[in-house]
């Protein structure tokens, strides 16, 4: 059984403005120990997905239409709140895109570490400490048994990262949900903190499933890919497949804009056009507008996920029929 | 170079800090720009790279004359900016314009895209009240914008339009140089393409000199004739873009080109990548000698004791390391 199987996922916003379909009917699952990771613009529903599993979308104007998140057995979308604090902190934990917002300024990084363990776990004041300063140890803070006592704002964007990752880890969850960790990040600060998550991985055998807009931080991380946009995945595979033989056109063109997969020099290649506005409803394939390959059909029926091999499944008409 | 259009002599910017309310004493000095020589020739496009806090977007400040200069000559057009008063920087700035990392936050949300737009032109007398329209909407065209969408505010905009609005401010008072410091950093990597693809098109047609400033290596690869790596304040290496991002020579260089991620998961995998400990150091009071050595793989007692100039290595590169003939 997977650790998590999310099945139908839909989560929308009722705004003054109309209904926006953040995430629109997505189904996936992640099973223990893997990482997997989703890719998007902004504005694709990657981090609401998250979110919604989460608990964390603001009822109203956010509104789960429908669908199961199985963690483990236990629905996380419908189950008690009780349950879910039981869940939520402890077996899965997050760590989010801006590390200088996510912790509190008004309090030391010890009070912030030791939260989860005084919520979730019968253990003392000292004892918690005594993991907090360990667990720093663990990623990679030096001085660490004077550095628990400073504030956020005593520590740069790297070691605010690593702090997060810290308070994340500190009750072993079995699963971690990292959104875009490293986008506010320089890249040589980018490259310490996959690594440590690549170790504290390891060590814990936790799976991870992992928000990015960079294809690049996937291919050395992940061991699944989907691809979102408009709030439906369009393609999902392995991480070897989706980089090598990419099926839906929309990751095909996400491939070939990326800078240095291009001839220096030449034009670089841009998807034409904008990600549809959510708030109208859709009639058939959500990209069709910018597709290079549309037909006539393409903005009639709704794609659905179908299975190319074992381990790669894409939502595009065309490919489907055998024509791309 | 009698081709350079811009020319940098050793600059330094520094920042005093101070303590203190009522008896304010400086108590030190924060080096955020330390010694910065460099050319830019007309029509080219220099990329500039380095991590946060090393210096990259104080010199472009320093190059706009928007941050007063500690030391140095900056050269625009065979005039010194250093030197010049007030009224004559009103002036010289039409020759230089800046484009920013944030098009959320360098727009006024109050003013309409012509508003925006049309303010340069007025305030440098450069059209006709009745001229204004017109000038406007082809600004509007150049960067790929439809004139209908003049009287919209920036809100109505998407990330990568309002970024073309922000360029076509730049472009109002006709400049020969640009700084784009971080233009694309904000924006989803389909839109990041449409927004380079215009820069240089731009560059190309109205033959401009371009400084572009980016921590992401391929971006500028892909975008520049020559670049600079900056850290700490200084310039540890200049050159080629795809020569030096190929082949770097500087230890930092080949740090920072390792630790770009690499869209192919064949070549992530079994690369050696060299993880660099540590943060950047602070630019308040920095260590003698090599200011990258307590980072540095390579570092030998020597590189603790002089600060290594740049230095040519071979025609068209320079790079600042003492072991450079050993790595």
């Amino acid at each position: 059984m997977p650790l998590l199987n999310v099945t139908d996922l839909r989560t929308w916003f009722h705004t003054r403005s109309g209904v926006y379909r953040a995430v629109d009917g997505i189904s996936f699952s992640v099973e223990r120990g893997e990482t997997l990771g989703i890719v998007g613009e902004s504005g694709s529903g990657k981090s609401v997905t998250c979110y919604s599993i989460m608990g964390l979308i603001p009822q109203p104007p956010g509104r789960i239409e429908s669908g199961t998140a199985l963690f483990d057995g236990v629905d996380l979308l419908h189950c008690t709140p009780k349950q879910a604090r039981s869940i939520r902190g402890k077996r899965v934990a997050m760590i989010f895109q801006d590390p200088m917002t996510s912790l509190n300024p008004y309090l030391r990084i010890s009070e912030q570490l030791i939260e989860p363990l005084l919520i979730h776990e019968k253990i003392s004041r000292r004892d918690a400490l005594a993991r907090a300063l360990a667990m720093l140890e663990d990623v990679g803070i030096n001085d660490a048994a004077k550095r628990i006592h400073y504030y956020p704002h005593e520590f740069s964007g790297g070691m605010r990262q690593r702090v997060m990752i810290a308070m994340a880890l500190i009750t072993k969850p079995e699963l971690l949900i990292a959104d875009e960790p490293t986008t506010a990040l320089d890249v040589t600060v980018q490259a310490q903190i996959l690594e440590l998550i690549k170790k504290m991985q390891r060590e814990l055998g936790m799976a991870v499933i992992f928000i990015t807009h960079d294809l690049g931080v996937v291919s050395g991380l992940c061991d699944r890919v989907q691809v979102m946009y408009a709030g439906r995945i369009v393609e999902t595979a392995d991480t070897r497949t989706l980089f090598h033989s990419p099926k839906h056109p929309y990751t095909r063109a996400l491939q070939r804009s990326i800078p240095s997969m291009q001839a220096k020099g030449a034009e670089l290649f841009t998807i034409p056009g904008m990600p549809p506005d959510l708030s109208k409803p859709l009639a058939g394939c959500s990209f069709a507008p910018r597709c290079e390959y549309a037909a006539d059909r393409c903005y009639v029926e709704n794609p659905q996920l179908a299975a190319v091999s074992a381990t790669q499944a894409q939502a595009c008409l065309r490919v489907q029929a055998g024509e791309l | 170079m009698s081709d350079a259009i811009l020319q940098l002599t050793d600059v330094k910017t520094h920042f005093p800090i101070q303590s203190g309310f009522v008896f304010r004493k400086q108590t030190g000095t924060v080096k955020a720009v330390d010694g910065v020589t460099l050319s830019v020739r007309r029509g080219e496009v220099l990329g500039l790279v380095g991590e946060s806090g090393c210096g990259k977007s104080t010199l472009a400040r320093t190059i706009m004359q928007l941050v007063p200069t500690t030391a140095g000559t900056v050269v625009l057009n065979g005039k010194n900016l250093s030197t010049c008063t007030a009224a004559e920087l009103l002036s010289v700035r039409r020759g230089m314009q800046m484009v920013f990392q944030d098009p959320y936050a360098s727009l006024n949300p109050r003013m309409t895209v012509f508003a925006t737009l049309a303010e340069p032109l007025l305030v440098h007398g450069l059209c006709q009240p009745g001229e204004v329209n017109a000038r406007v909407a082809a600004l509007m065209r150049l960067v790929g914008l439809a004139p209908r969408f003049m009287q919209k505010y920036p809100h109505e905009f998407s990330g990568g339009q309002r970024q073309r609005i922000a360029i076509a401010r730049a472009l109002a008072l006709e400049p020969k140089v640009i700084i784009a410091d971080e233009p694309v950093s904000a924006l989803d990597v389909s839109i990041q393409a449409q927004i380079l693809n215009l820069l240089s098109q731009l560059c190309r047609k109205m033959n401009l000199s371009l400084i572009f400033i980016a921590h992401d290596l391929s971006v500028v690869k892909h975008i520049s004739d020559r670049v600079a790596v900056m850290y700490l304040g200084k310039i540890v290496e200049l050159g080629p873009a795809a020569d030096v991002i190929e082949r770097p020579r500087h230890p930092y260089t080949r740090a920072l080109v390792s630790a770009i991620p690499t869209p192919d998961p064949d070549v992530e995998r079994t690369r050696q990548r060299i993880v660099l400990a540590g943060d950047p150091p602070s630019p308040i009071n920095p260590r003698a000698g090599c200011a990258f050595h307590p980072r540095c793989l390579y570092a030998r007692e020597v590189c603790k004791a002089a600060v290594p100039p740049l230095a040519s290595d071979g025609p068209t590169r320079e790079v600042a390391c003492v072991r450079l003939a050993e790595l």
